[in-house]
């Protein structure tokens, strides 16, 4: 997969600080401990099946989620609950969507799989115009509320324009979706299962660099994590970091580069981009007065925009310095200059220092 | 669908032909099927194949292109002349009395509702409205073809479909005026009808999106072997858009039991079918999604209610999608935002209006089965036209719903932005009532 995985090391999957976060559920069973070594794929993988197991009317399906994916997400749900639950559909993100959309609207759980987020916009208008309004519009009569659409997303090191984007701020100004990305197995795991089980349509992008990447220790039985439940990873008292799936590694090296020169950082992983947990950053950044956002998506638009207006909003006084936004440039996302355009450990670091020097 | 116009076999007896002819073909593989259906346009000499994925194909040293078009238009499936009386030989579903009298009876009914409603927003009462005249019969004719488990993904111009299905006056006014008994709570524009109770999906204006929504609901049927199918409605502009498609595409595919029913009227606000597509017109599309189709007159109930019970059929028992082509003609502008005597010819609404009328022609075909006479009809005009100003007289008054209808239901619970920003409005309507509307319970 390229040179460029390399910047991510053995950091690709950060663990919670705190296990308990485990506990949330009341689906987990909390005599079994058992956990399994396993990459993020895989994980996905798991939550699919007990998706699948423990609802009858679930289903699984999108490009070539048949044979298993090409990111192997769906291997094995075909043979296990049958083509009529898992399958194919014909090459066609809008059909996918709108399909999924009628399926879910009859009660049923519909889990579609957009191959990569780069496509995901002929279905744009599916999303936004229909699944996000279906509640609203009806006066609650009709609901699509059983939907989940995955999305792989994020860059790898070779994928240029289309197989590389970002996309998660499109989908963060439309009131009636819920926008969740998670950072690790454990996360993907908990987090997935809560989206196909939460009562309104949910995007769940994928970080495809972790996929095989990123490996850790992940509970075998179904357990879910919250959604608009932000989580400080790291505790530290000079300036808070946030960020949201594989951008949260880079920035755990910055946390630790920073502190070998004594700079204590926290860093938020923001889990649900919508509706986001504004308290938990908002507190954090009361504690430090300082506050760095991260994201490959360019920086112009994206998230991090209103994260920052956000707090800027709430915690003006607390503030020491400006809001840090170290994020993808305002370029389409290029080939060889992926180096260039993505924002490195380097550069946030850099950032990290002169938001505290300020 | 030409067996239709063939001498006198009942309906039963043609499905019970046509099931059989392909329960043979639905035995072999799609691909097989795929290469079956070429095999005319070869010399029965031509015995060669190749096998291609998807199937084999039969080969030929002739290099022919695929017309463009066929030699003759697609025929219009019609059981009632323009003056009302059956054609000779025609194939048809035996409708009685009492179905006969309700479908006109409702059809004036919309006719009626439409022309006062139309009134209303012509007098300011309302802000929006959009008729159906012209297109009262596949309004009518499909949605009594089906029955009430068969769910309704409408566009917008099928509201007598839910009339049909007993969505009452004072609930369609409701929805106009957006008062606190519209099922939508006042969110849509009027016109965006929709009820759970009578399986009718709520309108939402952007075109064709209902379309592979239609696929899915219908998937879900197939999944639950529900006794039942989807019915999506559609209009010729809409068939432009990609969710045609992909609609069409997923529904045969996912072998979806959805009827694809188009209302071909014509128009698309002001673009003519000659500026929408090269094709002769939207039936012959479903051959190419290997969907059976056929084409009828939108304008001869009788028609549209036999095609309809047909497509029901084949599209529960077979389970496969089936695409039904309906002409019609918009006798209405396209809603009261538009003048469409802009774009074209007056003579050629009159002519629709009044000659080609769905409602006329019916009528005589039920008069001259002793069915109805001049005194029923002025009876029913007068009942429900004192009906449609009572109901609107009642909405009008009715206040408007609650503030705290604006955020509910955007999610299943309202989660804290919102919350914050209710208080936010609820604060400044304290400081600012008059900046607000004063029927808004707050």
């Amino acid at each position: 997969m390229g040179s460029n995985f390399r910047r991510i090391g053995k950091l690709a999957a950060i663990s919670s600080k705190n296990q308990s976060c485990m506990g949330f559920s009341s689906t987990v069973n909390k005599n079994d401990t058992s956990t399994k070594s396993v990459n993020l794929f895989s994980a996905i993988n798991q939550a699919l099946h007990i998706a699948l197991d423990s609802d009858p009317r679930s289903y699984v399906f999108g490009e070539d989620v048949g044979f298993g994916g090409v990111f192997r997400c769906t291997t094995g749900l075909a043979d296990r609950f049958g083509k009529q639950r898992v399958f194919n559909t014909p090459l066609c993100e809008q059909g996918i969507v709108g399909f999924a959309i009628g399926l879910a609207a009859m009660d049923n759980r519909a889990v579609a799989e957009i191959q990569f987020a780069d496509y995901i916009f002929p279905a744009f208008d599916q999303i936004v115009n229909e699944a996000a309004k279906f509640r609203y519009r009806s006066g609650n009569q009709f609901n699509c509320g059983g939907l989940t659409i995955r999305a792989p997303y994020g860059a790898v090191g070779h994928g240029g324009h289309y197989h590389s984007q970002s996309p998660e701020s499109f989908f963060c100004h439309v009131p009636g979706i819920k926008v969740v990305i998670p950072r690790s197995p454990q996360q993907a795991k908990g987090l997935l299962l809560s989206s196909i089980r939460d009562p309104n349509p949910v995007v769940f992008f994928e970080p495809k660099l972790l996929y095989r990447m990123a490996v850790e220790e992940v509970p075998k039985d179904d357990y879910m994590l919250p959604l608009s439940e932000a989580e400080v990873l790291r505790e530290g008292t000079d300036i808070t970091l946030v960020g949201w799936g594989a951008q949260l590694s880079i920035m755990e090296q910055a946390c630790v580069e920073a502190a070998k020169e004594g700079i204590s950082c926290e860093l938020i992983d923001l889990k649900t981009l919508i509706p986001w947990d504004k308290e938990t950053v908002e507190a954090s950044v009361k504690k430090t007065g300082r506050l760095l956002i991260s994201h490959e998506a360019p920086v112009t638009g994206g998230f991090g925009a209103e994260i920052s207006a956000s707090i800027v909003e709430r915690c003006f006084t607390r503030l020491e310095a400006p809001v840090a936004r170290v994020c993808g440039l305002d370029t389409p996302f290029p080939l060889v200059f992926e180096p260039f355009y993505l924002p490195t450990t380097n550069k946030i670091l850099d950032a990290i220092k002169s938001t505290v020097s300020y | 669908m030409e067996m239709l116009f063939s001498k006198s076999r009942s309906l039963t007896h043609f499905l019970q032909y046509y099931t059989k002819k392909y329960a043979v073909q639905q035995r072999c593989f799609e691909s097989i099927k795929a290469g079956e259906l070429q095999l005319d346009n070869y010399n029965e000499d031509d015995q060669q194949t190749l096998n291609f994925p998807g199937g084999r194909i039969p080969i030929t040293t002739r290099m022919k292109f695929i017309s463009e078009s066929f030699e003759k238009r697609l025929p219009c499936y019609r059981v009632l002349d323009d003056d009302g009386d059956l054609i000779p030989g025609s194939i048809f579903e035996q409708v009685k009395k009492g179905l006969a009298v309700n479908m006109y009876s409702t059809m004036v009914a919309l006719q009626i509702m439409d022309t006062i409603f139309y009134e209303a927003q012509r007098q300011g009462r309302l802000s929006f409205y959009l008729t159906s005249t012209g297109e009262e019969a596949i309004n009518i004719a499909s949605a009594a073809a089906l029955t009430s488990d068969d769910i309704v993904l409408p566009q917008y111009r099928e509201p007598g479909v839910l009339l049909w299905r007993g969505f009452t006056l004072e609930e369609f006014a409701d929805q106009l005026f957006g008062n606190k008994n519209d099922y939508g709570k006042g969110r849509q524009m009027p016109i965006h009808y929709g009820s759970n109770k009578l399986n009718y999906f709520t309108v939402s204006s952007p075109l064709a999106t209902q379309l592979p929504q239609a696929a899915g609901v219908a998937y879900s049927l197939k999944m639950d072997k529900k006794e039942a199918c989807v019915v999506v409605y559609f209009g010729d502009g809409s068939t432009s858009e990609g969710d045609f498609h992909a609609g069409l595409n997923f529904a045969a595919v996912m072998e979806s039991p959805v009827i694809f029913l188009c209302r071909n009227n014509g128009w698309a606000i002001s673009t003519p079918v000659t500026e929408q597509f090269r094709s002769d017109g939207i039936a012959i599309k479903g051959q190419a999604y290997g969907i059976r189709s056929i084409r009828v007159d939108g304008n001869d109930a009788l028609a549209v209610y036999s095609a309809i019970r047909a497509a029901r059929q084949m599209a529960i028992k077979e389970q496969r999608p089936i695409l039904v082509e309906a002409m019609t003609y918009r006798v209405s502008h396209h809603s009261t935002s538009d003048d469409s005597t802009k774009y074209r010819c007056v003579k050629e609404i009159e002519q629709w209006r009044t000659e080609k009328n769905p409602i006329t022609r019916f009528r005589k075909w039920i008069q001259r089965n002793d069915w109805w006479g001049d005194q029923n009809e002025t009876e029913l005009r007068g009942n429900i036209r004192k009906q449609v100003v009572e109901a609107i007289q009642t909405a009008e008054k009715v206040e408007k719903p609650p503030l705290r209808d604006l955020f509910g239901d955007v999610y299943d619970k309202i989660p804290s932005n919102l919350q914050e920003q209710e208080r936010f409005i609820r604060d400044s309507t304290k400081r600012y009532p008059k900046e607000y509307p004063f029927n808004v319970p707050v």
